[in-house]
């Protein structure tokens, strides 16, 4: 390796840390923030250092309604919790079903149902929102899990990327399989299920953070603070104040919501990075 | 491809609750989208007349409408360069130490994670005109920040919190893209003794143009749709439109206007917008994968 410059390495090393502090330091503010009481706060410019309440304004934004919203934060990290595993849940076993008839049988009209599916690629949830909100409105599906999940799940992304998996499978495992009379339901049972297992866990990933991080949806549909999610409560925290933000209440209640995807994709970065960097192909 | 032959209703089985959810929440609401782009309707619901493209005529004659595509562009071409440029940047950096690329990766990763809104809301904080850390440092400089009043602050605000978020995603594929580059080329390169600069630019990034065209694409969808989030809860749109963007715009004249068709006929422009990006995405993915 004569091409090295150890000289440059220090240079890379700090550009490094340097952006890996950049990068967390409105975390560190609003961790600090949401230890001081709102008096506290407002004497001067944001403090570096943590204040007195300790644990206290999580504790209180848990248990007690927040101001205006009705609710309080367990309800509504309990509503995210439900929507993102719904969503998760939900678009991998359908997209697995899916993927599974398109590529392992033949049928007739099994092209038009493929392009029928993939063209839901084309279009997220935000273009066609307004007709959308009345499909479910119509439906009675305000305000509840239902209408929170089911729309989110009709886009293909999963189904496409278990398509493009199970392409890769060897077809001398289906010839095995057949001659040893297995049927459609044993092969994905025994064989195609265990070898999907690293993508189902990626796939989660995503889509448990997609399903998480909703804001337009769940802002339209959920009027009743019963179904709100923890992100969209955010900006009616924001918006309710009169006139000086609650700023120790909604770090707190920010932090919050940050914590559950940030568990996740930290536990699961393996196949996370693998699910991503494999959604390429 | 061995396939299952002698089974007629497993695959409809199979495929029901697809079909099924793609059907009334898909090509249902879809089509409706593009039938009533071709209506007028009155607030109340009570009737509707057909107006052929007067809808489109509208919306492409109206100045807040030419406004919005305008700082959608600005907003798509700032944030998806500023978020690409960074990532590749760090993922340079990060390939080049052999020890630690990974620890990294996991200390830049986590952003990703982050809802766009809860990102504008702790940049919103930063920049807070009375308690921000970030506005008081400027406020000492001598440059008083309030992106309530100031448009072009706002607009920066929620670039910012955009890149900080998106970066991450680019981060990780640049960084995997770099190391799928086998070494032995830039070592070539180096015995025939081309710097590090020139090698970066004659192998490096030519190599790595297939990551970079997919992620300027993913970038473009993000910032068009994804980051609806962080506008709303940081700005709102506002102020005076500064930071509307196309699809603030559908949905403000949609649910805050209640303008059906004026909404629905700039969802049907997003759409192609959206079609051809995903055409483009196709084509390119089509080339690249081998069956």
């Amino acid at each position: 390796m004569r091409y090295r410059r150890p000289g440059l390495d220090i240079t890379s090393h700090t550009l490094l840390i340097l952006c890996v502090i950049v990068f967390f330091l409105p975390v560190w503010m609003a961790i600090v923030a949401a230890t001081h009481t709102q008096s506290s706060l407002y004497t001067g410019t944001a403090p570096l250092w943590f204040g007195s309440e300790g644990l206290g304004n999580f504790l209180a934004v848990l248990s007690d309604p927040v101001s205006r919203l009705g609710t309080d934060a367990t309800r509504l990290l309990l509503n995210s919790t439900i929507m993102a595993l719904g969503i998760a849940v939900g678009k991998i076993t359908i997209a697995i079903l899916a993927a599974y008839a398109i590529v392992f049988f033949r049928f007739p009209m099994r092209m038009l149902c493929f392009w029928a599916i993939f063209i839901t690629l084309m279009l997220p949830v935000e273009v066609r929102i307004m007709p959308t909100y009345k499909v479910v409105a119509d439906l009675g599906m305000l305000n509840s899990y239902s209408g929170l999940i089911l729309p989110l799940i009709a886009s293909a992304t999963a189904t496409f990327l278990f398509r493009q998996f199970y392409l890769t499978v060897p077809p001398e495992l289906l010839e095995a399989a057949r001659v040893d009379g297995a049927g459609p339901w044993r092969f994905l049972r025994d064989i195609l299920l265990p070898l999907s297992k690293t993508n189902i866990a990626a796939l989660f990933v995503i889509m448990f953070l997609y399903g998480w991080n909703q804001y337009l949806w769940p802002l339209l549909i959920t009027t009743e603070s019963d179904y709100m999610t923890v992100v969209i409560s955010l900006k009616r925290m924001l918006t309710s104040a009169d006139n000086l933000v609650p700023w120790h209440t909604v770090t707190a209640t920010t932090l919050l919501a940050m914590l559950p995807p940030i568990i996740v994709i930290v536990l699961m970065q393996r196949y996370f990075v693998k699910g991503l960097v494999d959604t390429e192909k | 491809m061995a396939t299952f032959q002698r089974h007629r209703f497993t695959p409809w089985i199979l495929l029901a609750p697809q079909l099924a959810i793609i059907a009334i929440f898909f090509f249902w609401p879809a089509a409706q989208a593009i039938v009533q782009a071709f209506y007028i309707e009155d607030p109340f619901g009570l009737g509707r007349e057909f107006v052929g493209f007067e809808n489109f005529s509208r919306v492409l004659t109206s100045g807040e409408y030419l406004r919005a595509m305008g700082v959608t562009a600005l907003f798509s071409a700032t944030v998806a360069l500023g978020a690409m440029g960074l990532a590749l940047l760090l993922a340079v950096q990060a390939d080049r130490v052999i020890h630690g690329a990974s620890g990294y990766k996991t200390l830049l990763i986590w952003p990703y994670a982050v809802a766009p809104a809860v990102a504008g809301v702790l940049w919103m904080f930063m920049f807070d005109p009375n308690l921000g850390l970030l506005s008081a440092g400027l406020e000492s400089l001598g440059i008083g920040w309030n992106h309530r009043v100031n448009g072009g602050q706002a607009m920066l605000l929620v670039i910012l919190a955009s890149i900080w978020k998106q970066m991450s995603y680019n981060f990780v594929f640049f960084l995997a893209g770099l190391q799928s580059i086998p070494k032995s080329l830039l070592e070539a390169a180096a015995i025939d003794g081309a710097g590090p600069w020139r090698r970066f630019w004659t192998i490096t990034f030519p190599l790595l143009s297939p990551t970079t065209f997919f992620l300027l694409v993913m970038n473009s969808v993000y910032v068009f749709f994804e980051t609806f989030g962080t506008i709303d809860a940081t700005t709102g749109g506002g102020p005076g439109g500064a930071t509307r963007t196309l699809v603030y715009k559908v949905y403000e004249d949609g649910f805050e206007g209640y303008d059906l068709g004026l909404s629905a006929a700039q969802s049907v422009i997003l759409l192609v917008l959206v079609g051809l990006l995903t055409l483009l995405q196709f084509r390119y993915i089509e080339r690249k994968v081998q069956y």
